[in-house]
């Protein structure tokens, strides 16, 4: 435990901290999934597999893109694309506020000197049809993660019911490592032969992304891309379950919730441009809920969910 | 007697609802308890973030025995009666007794319930108050179906007396029962055996939790005050946040740090709302200033280093805050500066409401109407349309985006960079006043009449797309409105027409529902400018008629029909709502129900002032008499009338006076009536009200002498015609047969 109590050197250290943390803990440590995302909540390793009776623990990095949140690469934390780490367990052990509180000490946060706060703080994701009761999480007043117990997703009751941690990466490594601002911080060890900051990497990608987000994505082109991807996800769930070459029974849940993602995404998009009204919006995300509420009903009915023949006839 | 403790001890509940579940769980289970026959004492609740916990003092230890006896069927009922009874009341058939009555041998059995051991009692109680807790949000957790807060770790449940302490014995959904707690999740980990209530309070005071949200906010508000005082500077009161930090913390730790000088010239209110709402600071202030210099936070610990790194952490959070709020204010001002027309552009893209279109409409409309108010309250009609258009602009501003609450007083700041006056600023803060029944009531006219408009505009839009209140349901607040244009109208003396104004306002919703039918927007186009003219809407309706022909009258007939009802229902919103306001300052509901009766009841003052003086006449003996006389002279006339078929209303004459007391009354209403009319003129209700009780001994006595149904028909009808003259004399100052008793 001595190694965890000094402090980290650069954001890199932080993640891997984590990392080391949760597997240590027995969660399966997977990769980012390959889609643009708003969270790391989209990732299928949160939203599917919060879902069933089967118990999980995964955790993981998720980029995450919220084009309208694009400055830049000016203000000092308010980022286009940024990194959530995710950590999900269902079912929720008793523990798990322990357990968190033991990660922040994981990455250099001494217990003895700051004051963590569990303030309430219900969470909801519209898009995803998901609700669920926690906190965010003060340390010394500045919100380091979201902590929250699953109660629904895609119009299902969690059952059992999931324990979900998202830390925002970025502003509580600026904290723990003590930099102003996002771009000065050290991503890599500071004396590391080639030492990059956040901003070497990514300062120039947030000027190219806000711009193109802003003012250069084709807006006939993202809104053809959403509807195409709302007929492919129902196209796929109309398929019967019993593939006619294999003979097997595949629910294509995955595949389906993959275009519920890139709606979502594309409405992000399309909010950014500054196409969608006031009105039109709640209509969008009433469009991309009933995609990931037909996702959830088809996930259910797979074995990862726990569904089994016999429970089916019974 | 024994003395039982109670903690349910979860992970953090939130703030809010703290105070509310002690009280919840104080009522549910002594509720149980004296049900099940254990009386106690004194209950006391109290709760943290972390648990709610409930002293119950001097409690019974065991439910008394009890004998109850149920009557049962008569005796040789059928067998099958009896069992069922002898099944019903636990009892074998020869317990039974047998007892005469006035029906006949009636069969009784004495059921004897023994007494319950506390223990027993509390346990069925306390699981039963877990599993039914009223929470506004309850969650589950794990694998467990049990629902609370947030997930329930341990449940203290202990009777303690003179021997020792008990450990009550209950299992909910695999949570057993213990004698055990926590103390401060990070300054006393570790679980706590206790005994009792002084204990577990002393137990938990040396583990850094205070078990008294009261006691937790009378230290931190003691030792804010006194930090601040010790620099010479106040703490901006705020009970509210109080409360709320209090239930954030089970060690309050008062800290206060410095706001650095960047952000001092920020409005303090900005200050203010930003500290409190992101970060639940106290704000502190240099009274000689009356800056916000410094901020106070609490914190839940004691650290090594006193709180330095907790402060410097929470300092950093507050400068990123105050960072972006300060950006805000400079984008803001240089919009203004500009004049802020990107803001008014800006709000033809806000919706307001789907079926009333934009912010931007709305203001049309609010300028509009405040622009036909200005003369009736003394105010410049430019100056007010101008302060119209100005008092919403704020919304588009970014401070107000951020935060909401600050809407009406970002306007009054950004009004003189904009290049307004005074008078336009105050309107667009105090044009939403007043908010609630204890808010201050604007006075300055260009505020009072833009407050009048955006309310009368808010009222008459809901009304037009029929979306009015019903029952507890008033989402868009038109009960505060209401009231608000109420108290606008009755602290300033206003006198307007609230008919026309509603009329004209309707109009103009119409006209913004129908842009699509262009002659039909034209056609009340017409109308609105008629009314304007008229002021009546029948006067205006047939002018605009006459201009038109045939077609259009389809249009016309539509309106004619609909408008003046909708107009009324609104009147009679109104009406019930001042009812609710003057009910409150102890005038009676028919005091008002008399006055509403009469003509001119759209214009308030003049209302109120009626029912007020007719309020301090009843409470007058000669009042009171009166009106017992008239009522009487009402329902003499009214008998005679029916039974006679006409109206006697006209003709008496004084030559006809038999008696003294008759031609007394001739002379009195003579004088009344030549009191009243002018009175009444000058609406001066008091005076007019006095002439009235001058009525009251002249008709007393006229009716101890007089018979009215005499025979001579020609005195009859003379009497009759006499009495007329009351009810028509009084009947002008106002409907007294509403008046009850």
């Amino acid at each position: 435990m001595a190694e965890t109590k000094t402090k980290p050197q650069c954001f890199q250290e932080i993640i891997l901290r984590l990392q080391n943390y949760w597997a240590e803990k027995g969660c399966a440590v997977m990769q980012p999934y390959d889609m643009e995302v708003g969270a790391g909540t989209f990732h299928p390793a949160t939203t599917l597999r919060s879902l069933g009776s089967q118990p999980w623990a995964a955790a993981y990095v998720q980029p995450s893109r919220r084009p309208t949140d694009g400055r830049y690469g000016e203000n000092p934390n308010r980022l286009q694309h940024y990194y959530q780490y995710q950590v999900l367990i269902k079912p929720s052990p008793p523990n798990l506020q322990d357990l968190y509180l033991g990660s922040l000490e994981a990455i250099g946060i001494d217990m003895d000197l700051h004051d963590i706060r569990f303030v309430e703080d219900d969470w909801e994701s519209p898009t995803l049809g998901a609700w669920g009761l926690g906190w965010e999480v003060w340390c010394d007043g500045m919100e380091v993660s979201q902590f929250t117990y699953f109660q629904q997703v895609g119009g299902h009751d969690c059952k059992p019911v999931s324990g979900e941690l998202t830390y925002g990466l970025e502003r509580l490594a600026m904290y723990v490592l003590g930099v102003d601002h996002v771009m000065d911080m050290p991503f890599n060890a500071p004396d590391a032969p080639i030492a990059l900051t956040y901003g070497d990497v990514f300062k120039q990608t947030e000027e190219e992304y806000a711009r193109w987000n802003f003012d250069t994505a084709n807006t006939d082109v993202l809104l053809r891309h959403f509807e195409e991807a709302e007929e492919e996800c129902r196209m796929i769930l109309d398929q019967a379950y019993d593939d006619p070459k294999t003979g097997k029974r595949i629910i294509m849940a995955h595949p389906a919730y993959d275009q519920c993602i890139k709606a979502s995404h594309l409405f992000n998009l399309l909010d950014a441009r500054g196409v969608i009204s006031v009105t039109e919006r709640q209509a969008y995300i009433g469009r991309v809920r009933a995609l990931a509420k037909l996702c959830a009903d088809a996930f259910v009915q797979t074995a990862a969910a726990g569904w089994t023949p016999e429970g089916d006839a019974a | 007697m024994p003395d039982l403790l109670i903690e349910l001890f979860s992970e953090e509940i939130p703030a809010r609802m703290q105070t509310r579940a002690a009280e919840d769980l104080k009522k549910l289970v002594t509720d149980g308890l004296v049900e099940a026959g254990l009386t106690y004492a004194g209950a006391a609740a109290l709760s943290t973030p972390r648990r709610l916990t409930l002293a119950v003092e001097g409690l019974l230890a065991q439910s008394p025995d009890t004998c109850e006896e149920r009557k049962g069927p008569k005796v040789g009922a059928p067998d099958k009666a009896i069992e069922g009874f002898l099944r019903g009341a636990g009892v074998t058939r020869d317990q039974l007794e047998e007892r005469e009555t006035p029906k006949g041998a009636v069969y009784y059995a004495a059921i004897e319930k023994k007494g319950r051991p506390a223990a027993e009692i509390i346990a069925e109680v306390l699981e039963n108050a877990i599993r039914n807790f009223p929470w506004p949000k309850s969650m589950r957790w794990g694998s467990g179906s049990l629902r609370w807060v947030r997930p329930l770790h341990s449940i203290l449940c202990i009777l303690s007396d003179e021997a020792g302490a008990t450990v009550v014995p209950l299992d909910v959904d695999g949570i057993a029962s213990g004698d055990t707690t926590e103390g401060h999740r990070f300054m006393a980990p570790g679980r706590i055996a206790v005994t009792g209530f002084a204990d577990y309070e002393a137990k938990l005071k040396a583990a850094k939790v205070i078990l008294s949200p009261a006691e937790r906010a009378d230290h931190i508000w003691a030792d804010a005050q006194s930090a601040a005082f010790a620099q010479g500077l106040e703490i901006v009161e705020d009970k509210g946040l109080l409360a709320e930090v209090a239930g954030l913390v089970e060690w309050p730790v008062v800290l206060m740090g410095d706001i650095a000088e960047d952000f001092i010239h920020l409005p303090p209110e900005v200050l203010q709302t930003s500290m409190k709402e992101h970060q639940k600071f106290f704000s502190v202030k240099n009274p000689k200033t009356d800056r916000i210099e410094k901020f106070i936070t609490v914190a839940n610990r004691e650290t090594a280093d006193h709180g330095a790194t907790i402060l410097a952490g929470n300092q950093k959070v507050l400068f990123a805050r105050l960072a972006d709020a300060k950006f805000f204010w400079e984008n803001d001002i240089r919009v203004a500066e500009a004049g802020g027309q990107p803001w008014l552009d800006s709000l033809g893209n806000v919706t307001f409401h789907n079926k009333l279109g934009t912010q931007a409409d709305r203001i049309d409309r609010i300028a509009a109407m405040a622009r036909a108010l200005a003369p009736s309250v003394n105010a410049d009609a430019k100056l007010t349309e101008k302060a119209a258009r100005w008092a919403k602009a704020d919304l588009s501003s970014e401070m107000v985006y951020e935060f909401p609450e600050l809407q009406g007083l970002m306007g009054k700041y950004y009004a003189a960079p904009a290049g307004y006056s005074a008078e336009v600023a105050d309107a667009a803060l105090e044009h939403y006043s007043p908010l609630g029944p204890s808010d201050d009531v604007p006075s300055a006219p260009v505020s009072v009449a833009v407050a009048m408009a955006d309310k009368l505009d808010t009222l008459t839009g809901f009304w037009a797309i029929d979306e009015k209140p019903t029952g507890s349901k008033d989402p868009f607040a038109l009960r505060r409105a209401a009231l608000g244009v109420i108290r606008l109208v009755l602290d300033n003396n206003l006198r307007v027409e609230l008919d026309k104004l509603f009329d004209a306002q309707l109009l103009r919703h119409e006209i913004a529902l129908n842009e699509d039918g262009e002659s039909r927007a034209a056609l009340l186009r017409d109308l609105d400018n008629e009314i304007a003219d008229h002021g009546v809407f029948g006067a205006a309706i047939r002018t605009v008629l006459d201009h038109f022909d045939g077609d259009l009258s389809k249009h016309l007939a539509e309106v004619k029909d609909s408008l003046p009802d909708v107009s009324s229902d609104l009147l009679s919103f109104f009406h019930d709502r001042l009812k609710v306001y003057l009910r409150d300052k102890g005038i009676r509901h028919d005091v008002i129900d008399a006055c509403l009766a009469m003509p001119g009841n759209d214009d308030l003052t003049l209302l109120v002032k009626r029912a007020e003086a007719l309020a301090t006449f009843l409470s007058t003996e000669d009042g009171e008499n009166l009106i017992q006389g008239v009522k009487r002279a009402s329902n003499i006339l009214a008998q005679a009338e029916d039974k006679d078929g006409v109206e006697y209303s006209y003709g008496a004459d004084v030559k006809f006076a038999e008696d003294d007391s008759e031609k007394a009354l001739f002379t009195a209403l003579d004088a009344a009536e030549a009191a009243i009319t002018p009175a009444m003129e000058g609406e001066d209700f008091a005076a007019a009200m006095t002439a009235m009780a001058a009525l009251r001994a002249p008709i007393d006595a006229f009716f101890e002498a007089v018979q009215i149904n005499a025979d001579n028909q020609v005195i009859r009808r003379n009497r009759l015609n006499l009495l007329s003259r009351i009810r028509m004399i009084c009947g002008g100052v106002a409907d007294l047969s509403r008046i009850e008793g």
